[in-house]
């Protein structure tokens, strides 16, 4: 069943409010730590941190509009080589834990003893933008929250402008701020059994009525929805054509941040940098370049990016970090949103919806795609 | 178009399946069946093993079409390769076809041991389908 409760917001401090949260799962031992965001002495960044001392939640900043890494990379790192043997309740946008799902699924990482909380987003903004925007107010992320309100942000980051799935599909709890009057109560849902455990912890439950957030949450995904095939429309045009595609990439120099930063792809030595692809003697380039005439250098920058969109396009999450990382600013997500977009579609698969459905490049039926036969 | 490639000839590459389209190869090969030269056969342990970057490596070093061979539903000597291959096709084709990338240059087909008749149709099928289609633009493109 799930279960919901709505929480106090005091004197508009939506902020405060969620680290009152925060410190109670410590406080009653609901969790044995937590993996948060933190906003770094400076003020200029905030950062996924892991907290075992109530005091360290001073500073929590669950909702400043930062996403300087894909929090399930984090979580694949950390239990890579163990799992955790004690309970971490972990925040996660809804980009995040969709990649965290697919990872899983990937098995790059173990969800034992992790607590997903997740968190209704109202967007992002880029780590450069967000240093800026942190040192011209007092409360970055109250005055974020209001401009969110009000719909008039033009900080936000391209792939948050049009994200589907603003709220999170999958957490153990959801932190619910959609449709309802966020500067005096904020929800509170449970949606597994691991949630219900810590509202028992924590004595939730009570009145809830999340019933305007739904509703907040189909008329935003409607206007999502046309947002976004518009945004795809646009870039089919832009992008179409190997003439287009080229000049897309014409500025790409071939650094591979874009991969470094996606929560998806995971493999430890690509192949793309592998001696099959970047280990050759000179002879090798010269032969290569007789063939058309010429060779670009360093090589193979499309075949990069087509072979990546192969590999990990049915699992990507659109979250845009593969763009906000590129040092020469190319539309990698706007590419990676469309093939992704039309490879799932082809296999109708939803990445980061549910834990049981299949990875489509391995799963199979014998009678399927047989438009794809000659 | 058609008349300006008359004395075009395509370069193609096969990723064949060595139980089966290889075979047929041979096949076609020792039974004297006619069939352009035009192909040029990789020999690989299952359709299920090519991977889309070996089609795209093909295709973005000036490949004219890519053809990749396997065993018939239900025969692939290791249970599932085929219907594997199949779904990366689809997922490759979707992509070609997403971005404007010549998906037509790619095709897959399943040629059993025993159907050299079959394997030498599907040649000429496929050189003249890429005869119309022209030279791939990515020939004469250095800049990929
Ligand atoms: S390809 Fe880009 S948008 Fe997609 S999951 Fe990776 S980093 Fe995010
Ligand atoms: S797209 Fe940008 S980040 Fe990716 S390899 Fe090219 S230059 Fe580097
Ligand atoms: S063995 Fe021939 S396709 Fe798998």
């Amino acid at each position: 069943m799930p279960r919901n409760a709505m929480l106090e917001v005091k004197g508009g401090d939506i902020t405060g409010t969620v680290r009152g949260f925060l410190e109670k799962l410590l406080e009653k031992k609901a969790v044995d730590a937590l993996l948060v965001p933190v906003e770094v002495p400076s003020k200029k960044n905030v950062v996924q941190t892991m907290v075992t001392d109530i005091a360290q939640l001073a500073d929590v900043s669950p909702l400043a509009p930062v996403m300087p890494v894909n929090t399930a990379k984090i979580i694949s790192s950390v239990t890579k080589v163990a799992a955790s043997t004690k309970k971490v309740g972990v925040i996660l946008r809804s980009c995040e834990l969709r990649a965290l799902v697919e990872m899983v699924k990937l098995k790059q990482a173990d969800m034992n003893n992790i607590v997903t909380i997740g968190i209704d987003c109202f967007g992002t903004y880029s780590v450069t933008d967000y240093a800026v925007f942190s040192q011209e107010h007092d409360t970055p992320a109250g005055e974020y929250l209001k401009k969110a309100a009000s719909g008039t942000d033009t900080l936000l980051r391209p792939a948050c402008k049009i994200c589907q799935y603003p709220y999170p599909l999958t957490a153990d709890m959801t932190i619910g701020l959609f449709g309802l009057p966020i500067e005096k109560e904020i929800l509170v849902h449970s949606g597994t059994k691991e949630g219900d455990q810590v509202f028992e912890a924590l004595g939730l439950d009570g009145e809830a009525d999340p019933a305007k957030r739904d509703e907040a949450l189909s008329a935003l995904k409607s206007e999502r929805q046309k947002l976004k095939e518009e945004f795809l429309a646009q870039v089919q045009q832009e992008a179409g054509g190997l003439d287009n595609m080229l000049s897309v990439l014409s500025a790409c120099v071939a650094c591979h941040n874009c991969r470094i930063a996606c929560p998806i792809c995971y493999c430890r030595e690509c192949l793309l940098d592998s001696p099959t692809f970047v280990e050759w003697e000179a002879e090798k380039y010269l032969d290569w370049a007789s063939r058309k005439g010429a060779l670009r250098l360093p090589a193979d920058s499309l075949l990069f990016h087509l072979v990546r969109m192969n590999h990990m396009g049915a699992s990507c999450v659109a979250c845009g970090l593969c763009e906000d990382a590129c040092p020469n600013s190319i539309a990698v997500y706007k590419l990676f949103c469309l093939a992704g977009s039309r490879v799932q579609e082809t296999f109708e698969y939803t990445p980061g919806r549910s834990a049981d459905d299949e990875l489509p490049l391995t799963a199979f039926k014998e009678e399927e795609f047989k438009g794809f036969e000659k | 178009m058609a008349d300006d490639n008359k004395d075009f000839e395509p370069i193609l590459v096969g990723f064949f399946c060595n139980w089966c389209t290889s075979t047929a190869a041979d096949l076609a090969g020792t039974t004297r069946l006619q069939y352009p030269p035009n192909i040029r056969p990789i020999r690989t342990m299952c359709s299920g093993s090519v991977d889309p970057i070996y089609i795209l490596r093909a295709l973005l070093s000036g490949a004219d079409g890519i053809i990749i061979g396997g065993c018939n539903p239900g025969d692939c000597h290791y249970v599932s390769g085929n219907y594997k291959a199949r779904r990366r096709i689809a997922g490759l084709k979707t992509i070609l076809d997403t971005l404007g990338l010549e998906n037509d240059r790619v095709w897959l087909k399943w040629i059993s041991a025993a159907e050299g008749q079959k394997f030498a149709v599907t040649m000429r099928d496929f050189t003249e389908k890429i005869k119309e289609l022209g030279p791939s633009p990515f020939r004469k493109n250095w800049s990929v």
